[in-house]
């Protein structure tokens, strides 16, 4: 493993120091990635942070102000797109409403000296990969959202390009359908092997269906990692809030891997700020855990708390908790149902919860 | 604030592909035909609103010889012989860009019988004569006997100023035209635009019966060229007009004669502007008025009348500017009364004075400009309107609403229709009105001035000829100029090309066309005179409303089709041919229909521009009409007329074939 979280295997795509401005504001800001042959990569990041600018710009749709794109070795930054290798899938789809779903999946393979006999084969294999052998003849219109990706799916891969670009691909898509589809691209992109990069505002998209996740926030990549690294260990303030749920509690520094949380002084999992600075702590709800019995009187990160709220959300219960211990803030925590029964959990009881050092995180204060 | 500047590494340039260079050198031949049917024949007309003319006596010297042939007296210049003769006074010198003047003016005892000859000869290389009709310019000595001398004319040399306009200004016969034009706009457009809200509103906020009877009726004005109405009320209430007796002493030929016809003319201009302002207002809030107990007065004035503003003011500006730059209606109803318009055409075929008219057209192109100004500044607004998301409003049945406006719309139709009916009676009447009976005589066009059947002809060849070529320019060049990657400076350049037409009244057009096109030294003059001219006149005349149908249709389209035919390495015309233009067929329809439609009814467009074997219907119409054969006049109208309703069948029965072929992918 690399040190951020790739196989080193052969490097597919190189974006050098990539820019992009537009008249009044600067949309990408030195970019630099690397995504590796087969891999599926997200861009993840809230709207107007710059991952569709990314995407449309290693297409060459709207090319970078500078930079350099490399994709196979190949120096494509200046290149239109028609003579880059890709195949691209739209939010809105854009299937041809006047041509019948045969048609569009064949689209790129006509005029190409591929026979037509071969056409039709190649086109029946890909509806059947897609799993809607029966649709060849209906016009997209006809088709239901989830089929028309499908189809716009089977349309990009068709003439087998290099990269699979995916632009938001499921966000106009029911929820269901959005979580059915979602394992089946990636089943796809594995069965194929194509490297792909999707854009996404969706954390949790991203995290079932990316090898690895390139997380943005106005223009600039936040951190890049493996799902699990992103969520267990954010590199920013920003990544710890953007994914997932992220109590966030104000607090100064102390020695060590010391770290004063109002009257509460804890351990943390380590930092290298200087005693007394302002930082944030952070642990997610789910981390936070109640302490039953006097088990937990030999952690010093154990407080007491009151239970303010409660709310079932069907696997658990995420419960508001005030401590005096911690100041004004209210923070989140979840607790199985187990626990709640076990403890006899309910609103105004009090108990007594740990924050787990490797768990408890300071972030620089600020910037979010 | 950061800058691109400020941004570091080598500027990424995108090279270009085969397809970018195609689609920018198509839309550059495009914008090349916008500049060279529009921009420059403006520039002309404006140079020569600023030029004046004038001989210039210094520039010429003469020598008479004696008797027997020799040259041996004085050489002098034509100005120290009118100086010393006192023949010409400054303001005689001063003419038009056509004005000539006869060398033998400056010889008082000239005679052509004379055995003398005489020589000329310029002092400056632009010293431009005329022997007889042939052109001589230069310092070389010309010899000439008496009898040719008599035809030797030296013609004006020009300068730039404000001459022409000092002119105008000074000339209170010009000058009051002005107001004339504007209170006639001002008047027609208020009448207009209030009868039309009404029947908008009948049409779109009540449970009338035969909605769809009205709405054609009301489209009808659009089919016939402006005169027409002119024709009609000449009938009804001109000198020995059926009901002359309704205006009680007060004629028709005048102001009331084009308010009248203005708003016949205007009226479904005003109306589809309007129906389509009253069609996108939200249900949700007459629900929300009807909750609060608001009264339905209240309602009109805090709902209905707020979510028409934009169509009502847009409509306004389009009524002033038709009115105001319309030209066939107060030539034929005008009488004595002059407007800007007719001005022009009085000018330049009257007078021959090109200049007076081009500062008449450029007098005539503020007010349409600002109207033109203000009219996209509101449309826009209401586009951003329309895409909000609204319920479109579904109005209940109320007997007393729905009968009176049934009534209402009831007198309209018989307005619109008793003037197209009258214009059918007076075609057929053998003499109106001592001899009622009917008959056919006045299709005979062949006796008539304006060209006979021949000029119907050429309308229907030049209408067809306009249909095919415009929509072709038009789809073809919105397409590049919507659906091009980058370039945007140019794509900002070519839509402004295409949104000037509009705002260039068809008067202004046309003559604009004289001085371009009927330049010698211009290599485009050989399409003076030819039926290609009218077709690119009349193509740019109509553009924007074309460029705009075109891309409201392709703006509707996705506009990832394009990046992802790109990505499948298929070039642009693939994706052009197989899904844009089958995708936008009926916006394509409409746009030639209506420039069918228009070409088949314009007159100010070509007035100045058709030659003997182009004369069109239209401008027949009109030279009927000068020359006091009113029955053929209407008898050729009622000819465009039932072309277009037959035009306007084809392309209804067409569009429906398209919709129903289509159906099956148009569904969801």
């Amino acid at each position: 493993m690399t040190d951020d979280g790739a196989s080193a295997t052969d490097v597919f795509l190189e974006i050098e120091g990539v820019w992009k401005s537009y008249a009044d504001f600067i949309a990408l800001r030195d970019i630099s990635l690397k995504v590796y042959e087969g891999e599926f990569v997200c861009f993840l990041g809230p709207s107007g942070c710059g991952k569709t600018t990314l995407l449309r710009a290693i297409a060459g749709l709207d090319p970078q102000t500078s930079g350099r794109i490399t994709q196979a070795g190949r120096d494509i930054s200046a290149l239109p797109p028609a003579q880059r290798d890709f195949g691209i899938v739209f939010q809105s789809y854009a299937l041809f409403p006047n041509l019948t779903v045969r048609a569009n999946i064949a689209y790129g393979l006509e005029n190409t000296g591929v026979a037509r006999p071969r056409i039709a084969e190649r086109v029946n294999e890909l509806l059947e990969l897609v799993g809607l052998p029966t649709e060849a003849q209906k016009y997209p219109a006809q088709l239901s959202g989830g089929q028309q990706q499908r189809i716009a799916l089977a349309r990009a891969i068709a003439t087998s390009p290099g990269l699979l670009l995916l632009d938001e691909p499921l966000s106009a898509l029911d929820a269901k359908v959005r979580v059915h589809l979602r394992h089946e691209i990636k089943e796809l992109q594995r069965t194929l092997g194509v490297t792909t990069v999707m854009v996404t505002h969706d954390q949790e998209e991203a995290l079932s269906m990316a090898d690895r996740l390139v997380v943005m926030n106005h223009g600039v990549i936040e951190q890049i990692g493996t799902p699990l690294q992103i969520y267990r260990d954010p590199a920013s303030l920003f990544v710890a809030d953007f994914i997932g749920a992220m109590n966030q509690m104000p607090a100064r520094a102390g020695d060590g891997d010391r770290v004063q949380i109002g009257s509460f002084a804890g351990t943390c999992c380590g930092h290298s700020f200087e005693a007394g600075t302002s930082v944030v702590a952070t642990i997610r709800p789910e981390d936070i855990m109640p302490v039953e019995g006097d088990r937990g009187e030999r952690s010093n990160n154990v407080i007491s708390a009151k239970i303010e709220d409660m709310e079932f959300l069907g696997s658990f219960f995420r419960s508001s908790i005030s401590s005096p211990e911690l100041g004004d803030t209210v923070i989140l925590a979840n607790f199985s149902i187990n626990a709640v029964r076990r403890l006899d959990l309910t609103v105004g009881n009090s108990l007594r919860i740990e924050l787990p050092a490797r768990r408890l995180k300071a972030f620089p204060e600020g910037r979010s | 604030m950061a800058h691109a500047d400020a941004i570091p590494g080598l500027p990424v340039k995108l090279k270009l592909g085969r397809d970018e260079w195609t689609q920018r050198a198509v839309m550059a031949v495009i914008a090349l035909y916008l500049i060279v049917a529009l921009a420059l024949p403006l520039y002309a007309m404006l140079s020569r609103a600023f030029s004046t003319f004038s001989f210039n006596l210094a520039n010429y010297e003469v020598q008479v010889s004696d008797e027997a042939g020799h040259f041996a007296g004085a050489v002098r210049t034509l100005e120290e012989i009118n100086a010393e003769l006192d023949i010409l006074d400054g303001s005689d010198l001063r003419t038009s860009s056509e004005g000539r003047l006869g060398v033998a003016t400056f010889f008082p005892d000239f005679s052509f019988r004379s055995p003398l000859m005489y020589r000329l000869r310029g002092t400056d290389p632009d010293a431009v004569y005329l022997v007889g009709s042939e052109r001589h310019q230069g310092v070389e000595w010309r010899e000439f006997d008496s009898n040719t001398f008599r035809r030797v004319f030296i013609r004006p040399g020009s300068e730039r100023g404000l001459e022409n306009f000092l002119t105008y200004f000074s000339t209170p016969a010009l000058f009051n035209s002005i107001t004339n034009s504007i209170v006639i706009a001002l008047i027609s457009t208020v009448i207009t635009v209030s009868l039309a809200f009404w029947f908008a509103y009948a049409l779109a906020r009540s449970c009338m019966k035969y909605k769809g009877f009205f709405k054609l009726v009301a489209m009808a004005p659009i089919l016939v060229p402006s005169l027409l109405p002119g024709i009609a009320l000449v009938y009804l209430f001109g000198n020995q007009g059926m009901l002359k007796a309704l205006l009680f002493g007060h004629t028709i030929y005048g102001p009331i004669g084009i308010v009248i016809g203005s708003v016949f003319f205007t009226f479904p201009h005003a109306m589809i502007i309007i129906s389509t302002a009253l069609a996108i207002s939200d249900e949700r809030l007459y629900e929300a008025a009807t909750a609060l107990r608001a009264s339905p007065w209240k309602t009109f004035w805090t709902v209905t009348i707020p979510g028409a503003r934009y169509g009502l003011i847009s409509a306004a500006f389009v009524v002033f500017n038709l009115v105001i730059t319309d030209f066939g209606l107060p030539k034929v109803i005008g009488g004595q009364f002059n407007v800007l318009a007719v001005d022009i055409y009085k000018q330049v075929i009257g007078q021959q004075n090109f200049e007076i008219g081009a500062v008449v057209s450029v007098v005539l192109l503020f007010p349409a400009v600002i109207a033109f100004t203000i009219d996209r500044a509101v449309q826009k607004k209401q586009v951003a309107q329309l895409s909000a998301r609204a319920v479109v409003s579904r109005p209940k049945p109320k007997h007393r609403l729905d009968n009176g406006m049934l009534v209402y719309c009831v007198v309209i139709s018989v307005f619109i229709l008793g003037i197209i009916a009258v214009c059918q009676f007076a075609a057929l009447i053998r003499l109106w009105p001592y001899n009622l009976t009917l008959s056919l005589k006045n299709y005979n066009f062949e006796l008539m001035d304006g060209g006979g059947w021949s000029s119907y002809l050429n309308s229907i060849k030049m209408a067809s000829t306009t249909a095919v070529v415009g929509t072709v320019l038009v789809f073809v060049g919105a397409y590049m100029s919507e659906k091009t990657r980058g370039f945007q400076r140019g794509r900002a350049f070519f839509h402004f090309l295409a949104m000037m037409p509009m705002a260039i009244p068809g008067m202004v057009l046309g003559l604009a066309y004289i001085f371009f096109f009927n330049d010698p030294a211009n290599p485009l003059n050989f399409i003076y005179g030819t039926m290609a001219i009218l077709v690119v006149s009349t193509v740019t005349h109509f553009y924007t409303v074309s460029h705009l149908t075109a891309v409201t249709a392709l703006k509707q389209m996705d506009s990832e089709f394009e990046s992802v035919s790109s990505s499948l390495k298929q070039p642009f015309y693939r994706l052009f041919a197989r899904v844009s233009v089958p995708v936008c067929m009926p916006a394509i329809l409409d746009i030639s229909i209506y420039l069918f439609v228009n070409a088949m009814t314009t007159v100010s467009a070509v007035v100045f521009i058709y030659a003997a074997n182009t004369a069109l219907a239209s401008v027949a119409v009109l030279n009927m009409d000068d020359a006091g054969d009113i029955a053929p006049a209407a008898a050729m109208g009622m000819m465009i007329f039932y072309t277009n309703v037959g035009a306007r069948t084809l392309h209804h029965l067409l569009s429906k074939r398209v919709l129903a072929r289509s159906s099956a992918w148009r569904a969801g």
